[in-house]
């Protein structure tokens, strides 16, 4: 598996989370991530852009500036915000190459049930097909 | 009492987890799994085919369930139609007899999808009865419809899978009747919880699902009068359903076999009669599983900010509830953190939802083997869960 950026701040978020023996304690600093969104511009709250299969209203605005990809969201649930904030962590902000180049199974390394699961209700597996998704158009542009 | 019934329930000897999703699945006992391992292991054969002995033993054994999963819900043994379950029960309905009978279905605002879809599927125009303000069918509303739309098809649940709630379905029956409509009940929720009786309800179809009732997924049956049955083509057409093929014409056997096309789920319906043969024998008591959800009632109304959705008193099988600016998912998923199993979400009933203006409820459902510790446990994780997350709600941002 080739080392990049992404792979280094999928270890650096593993090793936040496990640093918690309580999985409460593990679940506030996933909420307390969270907070690091700043929301989503209402504008970008569209129905296109509303993550299929949450259980909570997730949005995700993905754009690109200057050869890299950045991704904006949100949600209406303060887990599923946190969770949402990992993945940003992990994926903003870094070329479509980058993020082309991460096997999404390195994910694993987070040890974080929804994110692993690709139950037919679980919608952060949706958000992270649709980044990848997006990183595939903008590589096949190039 | 029921700390004795969970040993009856390989599962809760693996884990200790508290389950409340009994009405999304229930747990299964031994005794269902050693009946399908002996079909497996001592007679495995497919039925109602060969002529070897082997093939005669799962046939007798397949129909011996069919007697008496009839029995046990008060039908003749010909008029019990095996399905995959609940959901398909339905969809045959909707396929081979409403379809090219009505136009329109009458459903009520609390229907699971699975009421909903098939009739969608089917092109037939939805109608509903509206519910009063404890979520109950208004009758007068329901009976003013009916003697409006006479010779109508009226599907109605008997238990909401969302609300706990039993719909007084003898007197709906009657009542549609009186208007000559006829009557489907989704009884996916009721069987494990009700003792039911299709003949004294007088309903025209009852659909079911083992494996809400401790049986095993993949299997679930119809029950159909006769007459309705042998008016109705095929569902779907293949192997052992048929009298005569040519390549020119094809003619079936009669009900129930003409519904079922192909290798059926044989362990399964063979799992079916031990569960309910299970439950029977239990002798378990809709007093007991009352006093197990009153109890809980009581217990929930201890967390701040509960909203309940069941006052009503005729509520059985499981309770649904918001708490007061918490989303049901954050919620959903600091219980599974701490063991605790229950459902949130829609319930696959969005419409009642949307009048209701929620997205959704944590709902407990509740099954023999539930214990006043299960739900002291819960409602001790759900006031953890709930300190938690009001102490996080609106707190500025502590890092980077």
């Amino acid at each position: 598996m080739p080392q990049n950026k992404i792979s280094k701040e999928i270890k650096q978020l593993a090793d936040e989370l496990e640093l918690f023996d309580d999985v409460m304690d593990k679940y506030e600093y996933i909420i307390e991530l969270g907070r690091a969104l700043h929301g989503l511009n209402e504008k970008y709250k569209t129905r296109t852009n509303l993550v299929q299969g949450c259980q909570s209203q997730v949005w995700l605005h993905e754009y690109e500036k200057e050869g890299k990809l950045y991704f904006e969201a949100d949600s209406d649930a303060l887990i599923v915000k946190g969770l949402v904030q990992i993945l940003i962590r992990i994926y903003s902000a870094h070329s479509s190459k980058e993020i082309l180049e991460i096997d999404t199974a390195l994910l694993k390394e987070l040890h974080l049930s929804e994110i692993i699961s690709s139950g037919r209700q679980n919608g952060i597996a949706s958000m992270i097909q649709k980044i990848y998704t997006y990183a595939r158009q903008d590589n096949d542009q190039k | 009492m029921n700390t004795i019934i969970k040993k009856d329930f390989p599962f809760f000897d693996k884990n200790d987890i508290v389950y409340l999703d009994s009405a999304a699945t229930s747990q299964k006992p031994q005794v269902v799994l050693d009946k399908m391992q002996e079909y497996y292991t001592q007679y495995c054969a497919n039925t109602h085919r060969g002529e070897h002995d082997l093939g005669d033993r799962a046939t007798t054994e397949f129909e011996n369930s069919r007697q008496y999963i009839a029995k046990f819900i008060g039908a003749n043994t010909d008029e019990l139609v095996f399905t995959k379950g609940t959901t398909e029960a339905i969809n045959l309905v909707a396929s081979s007899f409403v379809k090219s009978r009505f136009t329109k279905v009458f459903l009520s605002e609390l229907e699971h999808h699975s009421n909903i879809v098939p009739w969608q599927l089917q092109g037939l125009n939805i109608e509903v009865f509206p519910l009063d303000k404890n979520l109950n069918i208004n009758l007068q509303e329901y009976e003013k419809l009916l003697k409006e739309n006479p010779k109508s098809f009226v599907s109605i649940t008997h238990i909401s899978n969302s609300f706990g709630i039993i719909n007084p379905i003898k007197k709906l029956i009657n009542i549609a009747h009186k208007y000559s409509c006829l009557v489907l009940i989704d009884g996916a929720q009721a069987l494990a919880h009700l003792k039911i009786d299709v003949k004294d309800l007088d309903a025209d179809f009852y659909a079911v699902s083992a494996h809400k009732a401790y049986g095993p997924t993949g299997v679930g049956a119809l029950y159909g009068k006769y007459e309705l049955l042998e008016s109705m083509l095929p569902y779907q057409g293949g192997g052992s359903m048929i009298t005569e093929v040519s390549f020119k014409k094809s003619s079936y056997l009669k009900p129930p076999l003409r519904f079922e096309a192909g290798t059926q789920a044989i362990a399964e319906v063979i799992g079916f009669k031990a569960a309910l043969k299970y439950l029977f024998e239990l002798k378990q008591t809709q007093k007991e599983e009352d006093v197990l959800l009153q109890y809980a009632k009581i217990k929930l109304q201890e967390l701040s900010g509960i909203q309940l959705y069941t006052q009503a008193e005729n509520v059985l099988g499981n309770i649904s509830f918001t708490i007061k600016d918490i989303h049901h998912n954050d919620i959903g998923i600091l219980l599974s953190k701490q063991g605790i199993m229950l459902r949130t979400g829609h319930h696959c009933a969005m419409p009642i939802m949307k009048k209701l203006g929620i997205k959704g409820t944590i709902r407990l459902s509740f099954a023999l083997y539930n214990t006043k510790e299960d739900i002291d446990k819960t409602v001790e994780a759900l006031q953890k869960a709930i300190h938690l997350l009001r102490k996080n709600k609106g707190a500025k941002s502590a890092t980077k």
